[in-house]
């Protein structure tokens, strides 16, 4: 073992718990990083990652355990005190003033004055600079809510660093960009490195964490688990580790069976987004939909939902055309969408697991009147919910409170109870941890077995040519290229999305 | 752990425990506070803000608001009440009259705020003051008067010995408990309220869903209005300024958020309660109405503090 040497250890986390209500989130937690390392944290959902961070960031409180930076032992009172102490955070849920310019974001809370009078030249030439340092092309003028994902979460690390941070910490950075985005990000990285910033970066993709990490520490059920160098483990090893169980393959089998032409989008268009989109789905098919963030292809599975409706061209379900305009009609036909973003779209979190499980089934539950019958109800909940192994405490506990993985597989129970006959998928298993996408792996493979037609969005290669018996590959809103299972190909799909 | 079970059962059933609290204040205080006449008194004069807050409720749930009600009220009451002079009309037609007027401003509200996404708060600001001008240039601003002896009962007639405004406050009460949390439009209500975006994706039409509720809100004023106008045998243009916000005051005490998708009709009666048990209560003190206002404003904060305090 090379361990970097002790006493350029910035950060030590030594026996650190943390509870919440009913559970035990953190159990002697240990935690170290370096001056110019870049550690990862990896574990599955719910194992502890991102409460050990906001523990670090300031935004809950440990109950015991001590944290040393620099060998001091420090006790960090709010989010201030932490970014006093040099610790910053960006988050996966990106907490930005949209209506504000970016330079006004990366200085929010210490802008440039005199006599509280704003100094908005200084501020304007100083975010300037710091942005170039980067080699970001970004106005500081601009409106924040005007740049894309990947360049609010640059936008969010320049901030980091200009408040002179020695830890950095990234929740998840790579989820919602593009791969190009992300090779850009790890540019950055490595410079920050370089200039020695301690560098925390919680991951759930396998790929990106053996290519940038120095070191990996695992975490599994709130406990510490491994910590040791990334080039002396194996990605199995890691996986076994994080799991706590053998993955015998992420990917289940797959026979395609070829029924009947269940779905047939003809020459769909929304103005500006996509073009002339036309395919067709068997009956048990699963057909992929690759491209990258921004190529129309999630508008335009949501279009077919009718969320909002396309402006031009015809679906047609068992043959028959149909008018869909919104998700209403669209359920009437046999649809059902599992959105990208899960909080945003696809739960109420302020409702329980039972609320959120028969949402969009209600009237199978329901007499004259709309008087839900309680009882069928919940077991039907609870039915669909074992056979998805949603763990929750029980029925009534708030979605809020379960891990993502598990708040996922409350938004597929839902759609299985309305018992749809094609079921749209967009990043079914985006940031969830990889248990939970195994599961639900097996359960996409099984729900196309006993016949149903699942259309999926990814923008992860394997989880497509895992489970997919063909793959359209959109690109700027149209259709580049088809292929079949027999003839997927990763650098050919990959250079058919690629703009 | 035990303590923080502790706290978290406190701030649950916080606003009820607050609630006996101040009944055994104020027996303790006054001696007349526990007659059954001062009890009656307490529920009759509570029942048309406890009408319109129920209505109000729902509307906070779904993370709206409604403004209106007060001058909607006050054009219900002189609408119903220009049809209600002794024998003209039988009874049930005030009554309709009434209950049309509100259900039509509701609809009004709700129809606006679902297609034009204007803002509630707007949107009843605006009928706020349609609504009162229309109920002045309807009397010419002058009350109307020599309303029958049956429409008169309504407000101030008994049943089995209790106020018929109260029996009228219960059945609401009930229709409202029932349509919040045993049907699917309840249901959908809760939903709309807590996320719109993941509701509609859910196949729920929630401009339907906004458009009933401000429709039972607008209704539920009409009601009030009708109890109120009888009660006092006269429909004034000028009736029922405030009543919006003692409303909002018992649904927030009650604990529903006003960022809307959680509350209940039980919390907001725990509200309208406390209200018009603290009114109440300083009256037999003999503290003078200025200061009641004073009390029942840190009252409202006090609530929505403990709330805040909540664990998450």
């Amino acid at each position: 073992m090379n361990n970097p040497d002790n006493t350029s250890c910035i950060l030590e986390i030594q026996r650190l718990s943390k509870s919440f209500p009913g559970v035990l989130a953190l159990d002697e937690v240990n935690l170290e990083a370096c001056r110019g390392e870049i550690h990862a944290l990896i574990g599955e959902n719910g194992a502890g990652k991102s409460t050990l961070m906001k523990i670090l960031a300031g935004i809950y409180q440990k109950d015991s355990g001590q944290i040393l930076l620099k060998g001091q032992q420090v006790e960090i009172q709010n989010e201030r005190h932490a970014l006093q102490l040099g610790i910053a955070m960006v988050h996966q849920e990106l907490n930005n003033f949209p209506e504000m310019t970016v330079a006004e974001n990366i200085f929010a809370g210490r802008e440039p004055s005199k006599w509280g009078i704003l100094k908005k030249d200084a501020l304007y030439s100083r975010a300037g600079i710091l942005l170039q340092d980067f080699h970001l092309k970004i106005d500081p003028r601009v409106k924040m809510g005007k740049l894309s994902i990947s360049e609010m979460q640059l936008v969010e690390i320049v901030k980091a660093v200009s408040c002179n941070a020695g830890i950095l910490i990234l929740d998840e950075p790579t989820s919602a960009i593009s791969s190009n985005d992300a090779d850009f990000l790890f540019e950055i990285l490595q410079r920050l490195k370089v200039q020695g910033v301690a560098i925390i970066y919680i991951s759930h993709k396998m790929e990106e964490v053996f290519r940038i990490s120095d070191r990996i520490t695992v975490l599994r059920d709130g406990k510490w688990i491994f910590t040791g160098n990334s080039a002396e483990i194996t990605r199995d090893e890691l996986i076994r580790k994080m799991v706590g169980r053998e993955l015998k393959e992420l990917f289940p089998e797959r026979t395609a069976i070829q029924g009947e032409t269940v779905l047939e989008v003809k020459n769909l268009t929304r103005k500006n987004v996509f073009t002339d989109v036309s395919l067709f789905l068997r009956k048990g098919e699963v057909l992929g939909i690759a491209g990258l963030v921004g190529s129309g292809r999630t508008e335009f599975i949501e279009s077919v939902f009718g969320f909002p409706p396309a402006d031009e061209g015809d679906i047609l379900v068992m043959g028959k055309r149909v008018h869909i305009n919104s998700p209403r009609e669209a359920i009437n036909n046999g649809f059902a969408l599992v959105p990208e973003d899960r909080k945003l779209a696809g739960l109420n979190l302020l409702g329980s697991v039972l609320f959120n499980t028969t949402l969009a089934a209600l009237s199978r539950f329901a007499g004259i009147g709309g008087i839900i019958h309680g009882k069928e109800e919940k077991l039907a909940a609870g039915f669909v919910a074992r056979q998805l192994q949603v763990k929750s405490p029980d029925m009534n506990q708030l979605i809020s409170n379960l891990s993502g993985g598990n708040q996922q597989k409350v938004v597929l129970a839902k759609w299985l109870l309305a018992q749809p006959a094609i079921l749209l998928l967009d990043e079914p298993t985006r940031g969830i941890d990889i248990g939970a996408k195994s599961e639900i792996y097996q359960l996409i493979n099984k729900l196309a077995m006993e016949g149903m037609s699942i259309l999926m969005v990814s923008s992860e290669m394997a989880e497509l040519m895992g489970l997919c018996d063909r793959i359209i590959a959109f690109r700027k809103g149209k259709v580049s290229r088809e292929f079949v299972r027999s003839g997927f190909n990763q650098e050919q799909i990959l250079s058919a999305i690629m703009n | 752990m035990k303590q923080k079970q502790a706290f978290k059962y406190l701030s649950r059933y916080g606003i009820l425990i607050a609630f006996l609290i101040l009944i055994v204040l104020m027996s303790l205080l006054s001696p007349a506070f526990l007659k059954t006449t001062n009890i009656m008194n307490i529920l009759r004069q509570t029942s048309i803000n406890g009408i319109v807050a129920v209505g109000m409720t729902f509307v906070i749930i779904l993370a709206g608001i409604d403004l209106s009600v007060g001058s909607v009220i006050a054009l219900a009451a002189v609408i119903a009440a220009s049809f209600a002079h002794a024998g003209d009309y039988p009874l049930i037609v005030p009554v309709f009259a009434g209950l049309i007027t509100g259900a039509l401003c509701g609809f009004i509200n709700g129809f606006i705020i679902a297609k034009r996404k204007i803002a509630p708060f707007i949107m009843t600001l605006a009928m706020m003051t349609i609504a009162r001008g229309a109920a002045l240039v309807y009397t010419n601003g002058r009350p109307v008067i020599e309303l029958s002896d049956a429409y008169n009962k309504i407000g101030g007639g008994y049943f089995l010995g209790i106020p018929l405004p109260v029996i009228i406050f219960i059945i609401i009460i009930f229709l409202g408990w029932f349509l919040l949390s045993k049907t699917v439009f309840g249901r959908h209500v809760y939903a709309t309220g807590g996320n719109k975006t993941a509701a509609e994706l859910s196949g729920i039409i929630t401009g339907k869903i906004i458009i009933w509720v401000y429709t039972i809100a607008g209704i539920l004023s009409g009601l009030a209005g009708i109890v109120l106008s009888s009660r006092v045998m006269s429909g004034s243009p000028a009736t029922g300024q405030g009543y919006e916000l003692d409303a909002i005051a018992a649904v927030v005490i009650g604990g529903t958020k006003l960022t809307g998708g959680v509350g209940s009709v039980f919390g907001t009666i725990v509200g309208v309660l406390i209200i018009g048990v603290m009114n109440n209560g300083l009256d037999l003190l003999n503290v003078s109405s200025y200061w009641q206002l004073v009390v029942k404003g840190i009252i409202i904060l006090l609530a929505v503090v403990l709330e805040k305090k909540s664990p998450r």
